[in-house]
Formats: C-alpha cells, structure tokens, sequence
C-alpha cells in the first residue's frame, strides 16, 4: 500500500461527511443549480489533465490528456454560467401582500 | 524558487480552492446567497487552473491553450440552453466529466507501463470501471432526454442476468489486471466490456426515472473522480470527487423516497413500461367538465389556489401563460402557490427553476410536506401537466404500481381543476381516481392554450368585479 493511500482516504472519509452535511441542507428550490455547481466543481479534474498533456510523457498520454483537458474545461466553463444563469432567474416576491 | 516550494505553493492554491468549493455549496442553502457561492467558486476555479498552468512540470502550453479554447466552445453553448434542455445538458455534462476522468485514469497506467503495481492497478481499474460505465450510461441518457432514443424502458427477457453478467466480467478481468498488472491486452477488453455495461444500465429505464438516474450518475462521475484522486494523489480531486459523489448521492434518495421506490427497483424495475394494472374496472366512470368561463368563474372568486405543475406543463410551453394567471389571480387577491412534487420533471428541482425562469417568485414556489398541511384549506387546485405524483390511489389503492408513494394531496382541497388534453393515462400508465372525483372537475385541451384562455377570462372580467354567483361554484 502506497503510504499516501491512508491520508487520501482520511480525506475522502471526511469530506464525504461534510458533504453530507452541506448538501443536506441546501434548499430543493435549488436541487438543479446545486448539480450544475457540483458538475463544475467535479470538472477541477482540468488540474490533473493539464498536468498529464503538459508533461509529454507519451504521444497516447499527451493525446489522452487533451481530449480530458478539452472535456473538463467545457465542464467548468459551462456548469457555472449555467449555474448562474439559473441562479440569477430565482427572484423574491415583491413586498408581501 | 525550488520544486519543493512550487509543490507547497500549488497544494496550498488548492486547499483555498477547495475551502471556497465547500462554502460554495453551503450558500447553495438559500436562493439569497447562492450566486455568491457560484462567484467564490469560480474564483477557486481560475486559482487551481492558474497555479497548475505555471507548473514548471507543464512544458507544452500549445495545444493545452487549444484543448481550453475547444472546451470554452463546447461548454459555453451547453450553458445556454433553454430550462426545459437542462436535464439533457446534465447529462452531457455528466459524460464529459467521466469521459475526462477516464481518459486520465488511462493516461496513468500507459504512463506507469510496465511497471506499474497490484495496488496501483487495482485503484486504476475501479476508476476506469466506473468512469467507462459513467460515460456510456450518461451519454444514452442524454440521448434520451434529447428524445433521440426513446423515453420509453427497453426491456427484453433476461435483461437483468445478462447486465449483471456483463458487469461480473468487467470485475474478472479488473481482477486478472490486479493479479498481472502489466498483461497489457486485458485493459482495453475491460474498457470496452464497462462502456457495454453503461449502455446496458441506462438504456431499460423510463422517463418517470430520469430524475433518479440522472443523480446516480451524477454520483459515479463524482466518485470517479474521487478515486482518481487516489490514483494521481491529488488531494483536491479526492474533495472535490467526493462533494460532487456525495451530492449526487444525496438526491438520488431523495428521489427514491419521493417515489417510495428501492435503488434496485429503480435500476432493475423498469418502471414505466405498460403496466397491467387493475385500472380497468367493467364500470364506465363519469368525469365532470369544465369550460374556460367556468373555470375562470371559480378560480376568480377563491381565496387561496394552489397550482400544482408537472413536466406536461414544461411540454406545452405553459410555464409563461402559468405566470399570467398566477399575476391576474394575485391582482384579483386571490393567494395563489405552487406545490412542488420532489420528482416532478425530468431532473431535481427541475420545476423549481422553469418557474423560476418564468418569473415567479420563488417564495411561492412550496414543497410538498409544506404544502400538503394547507391543501385541505385550499379552495381550488389547479392541476397542470401532472398526474402520478397527484394520485390519491397511491395513498389506498395496495395493488397500485404506485402504493406507498409520497403525493400532492390535492384531493383534500375543496375544488379539484385538472388541465389534461384527454382521459389517456400519465407516464406510468396508471389510471387516476382523483379524475372521477365529485369535486374534480376536468379541463380538456392543450395546457398552454387552457391556461391563456383562462388568463384572457379572467382579465375581461375584472371589471365586473366578483359577481354574487361566485359563491355557488366555490362550496360546490
């Protein structure tokens, strides 16, 4: 067992609970943003393809790492403009009646 | 500056990249705050995407910068589209996120080749696996939410055994890799074999199960992620995998409890094909009609209304003539809200935000257990494009495909209206009691154009202000 293998799953195991416990907590009004936001967040995988395509290890790994890089990055871009884009049609009523 | 220090700079660029992911979220709890949390998080974002292009390690930026600007292309229209597109762009989104973790994952082993370890193996398989089986699965759901392959649940005899089969193969030779890591052959044959079984997952499910697949899938292309977190040893991958798997996992049972359904049942059920139920009794049951006038009559003269939307409301178009009657209603001083099933539409919240886009406010827009202790004050409910989630035989009816399910109550309200083009029945082929109500009255015809003759209705009769009649359609 490779010796970080431990605190990446001490990581894992923690940040899956505080994700329980954030997620819980976000209003269904906003189910569907929340998951454009998490799509976006998830494409932060663009770090680890850069690092793959930039390092030209290997002609398949430079090629596998571009098609990654081009996938997340359309990811990122597009999950937070839609995100906010959906965020921004969400508008209080006016006074209460 | 040494390479220690740049490794200490950029895990330190993304730990605040993943604390502002984390409070991104969080202010996901209340409309007020979300927007803020989508700007923390995109500063994160460009942070974690700066620091890692000024990595001595990265030396070719060519055609990096060109794979960002084709991706820039792609995402920029995907995040365009219009509300009613939104749970077919998830679903891209879904397939190009698994896609790029699993081109990574088999990046990393070519790279490691021939020397890379049992442990190291075992950790690429599982997350090639699910990353495969995530692209496929996504990309056939897409296509059915896009209506290129049918909504409808393809099933054949034996679907479920040959499925499983397919995914114990993918395990055997995931399992042959862990024993021999560098018999190269096996891993295209165990890519292939796991993008056979994505396409084998997604394609038996129906529409009326896209909001829950759509979550599961979210969750796999989450924890892939996560676990090419463990294969890179990224830290930020490993959190931000987890938020976006633990996220999706969340919903997914949301969405089961709101169809009180069972993972396996919702994978393995099919639900949604013609189901043979015991709807057709000898009898032939009477239903009440209504014209415009009369319904514009009893809505005028109510105090509360509470509109109750369902996707056929988003396939008509509705939801702008939706907004008109809500505006002429409120004008009037009826109180007029909107009672959200969890599963209504095609993904979570999916009917929240077409509202929303439509311009109502979203303090309006109310959750069923919310809205379901007012219902029984509730002088009318208007019924628009929803059927399942507003059959009161899901609350009696034991031999129904849909016993046991959480719904709208709004046979509890004192006026039923529901806007239906003919008695045909909802997705999941069930018939509805509540249409053969004494209190339910129906409204044939096209939602989009109902809903605006009821609008123009109602704003010609607002100078006649509240005629005395009223009162003898409302306690009927």
């Amino acid at each position: 067992m490779p010796p970080d293998f431990l605190s990446n799953l001490y990581v894992f195991v923690l940040a899956g609970f505080l994700a329980f416990e954030i997620v819980r907590r976000v209003s269904p009004l906003l189910h569907t943003p929340l998951m454009s936001l998490t799509n976006a967040l998830d494409a932060i995988v663009v770090v680890a393809a850069i690092i793959i395509a930039g390092r030209h290890e290997s002609r398949l790994s430079v090629v596998l790492g571009l098609i990654a890089v081009a996938a997340s990055f359309s990811n990122m871009v597009g999950g937070f403009f839609i995100t906010d884009r959906t965020l921004r049609m969400f508008k209080a009523g006016k006074a209460k009646r | 500056m040494n390479s220690v220090q740049i490794a200490q700079i950029m895990d330190a660029t993304y730990l605040v990249a993943i604390i502002l992911f984390v409070l991104a979220i969080k202010w996901m709890n209340s409309p007020a705050t979300a927007r803020r949390g989508v700007l923390v998080a995109e500063i994160g974002a460009a942070l974690a995407v700066a620091a890692t292009l000024a990595d001595p390690e990265v030396t070719q930026y060519k055609w990096i910068v060109i794979a960002l600007i084709i991706g820039a292309g792609i995402g920029i229209p995907l995040g365009m589209v219009k509300m009613t597109a939104v749970p077919q762009r998830t679903a891209m989104a879904l397939t190009f996120g698994s896609l790029s973790a699993t081109m990574i994952g088999i990046a990393e082993y070519y790279v490691g080749y021939p020397h890379v370890t049992r442990f190291e193996m075992g950790e690429i398989c599982l997350e090639v696996i699910i990353g495969s089986l995530t692209f496929t699965g996504s990309l056939i759901a897409a296509g059915k939410l896009q209506e290129i392959l049918p909504l409808r649940p393809i099933i054949y005899k034996g679907q479920n055994f040959v499925s499983l089969s397919v995914l114990g193969a993918a395990i055997v030779l995931a399992i042959a890799m862990v024993v021999h890591p560098n018999q190269g052959i096996l891993f295209p044959i165990m890519i292939a074999v796991s993008l056979f079984f994505g396409i084998l997952l997604v394609t038996p499910i129906g529409g009326a199960d896209m909001p829950t697949v759509i979550s599961l899938l979210n969750s796999y292309a989450g924890i892939a992620a996560a676990m090419l977190g463990f294969v890179l040893n990224s830290k930020v991958l490993v959190v931000a995998g987890a938020l976006d798997g633990s996220s999706g996992f969340i919903l997914s049972v949301i969405m089961c409890k709101a169809m009180n359904r069972s993972f396996t049942n919702v994978m393995f059920g099919a639900f949604g094909q013609v189901q043979a139920s015991a709807a057709v009794q000898g009898e032939p049951r009477t239903v009440r009609s209504a014209s415009p006038e009369e319904a514009a009559e009893i809505l005028g003269a109510a105090n509360t209304v509470v509109i109750v939307p369902g996707y056929g409301m988003a396939v008509a178009q509705a939801q702008h003539k939706v907004r008109e009657l809500f505006d002429v209603l409120t004008r009037r001083g009826v109180d007029v809200s909107f009672g959200i099933h969890p599963v209504a539409g095609r993904m979570p919240g999916h009917m929240n935000v077409l509202l929303a886009e439509a311009d109502i406010p979203y303090d309006r827009l109310r959750e069923m257990d919310d809205i379901n202790s007012d219902l029984p004050q509730t002088d009318v409910a208007l019924i628009i494009g929803a059927n399942d989630v507003t059959n009161p035989g899901a609350r009696t009816d034991t031999g129904s495909p849909i016993y046991g399910m959480p719904i709208l109550d709004v046979d509890k309200a004192r006026t039923v209206m529901v806007i239906k083009r003919s008695m045909s029945p909802g997705f999941a082929g069930i018939d509805n009691p509540l249409y053969y109500m004494d209190k339910t009255l129906m409204l044939f015809g096209d939602a989009k154009a109902f809903v605006g003759d009821l609008v123009r209705e109602l704003s010609a009769g607002q100078g006649a202000q509240q005629p005395a009649s009223s009162q003898r359609t409302v306690s009927a």
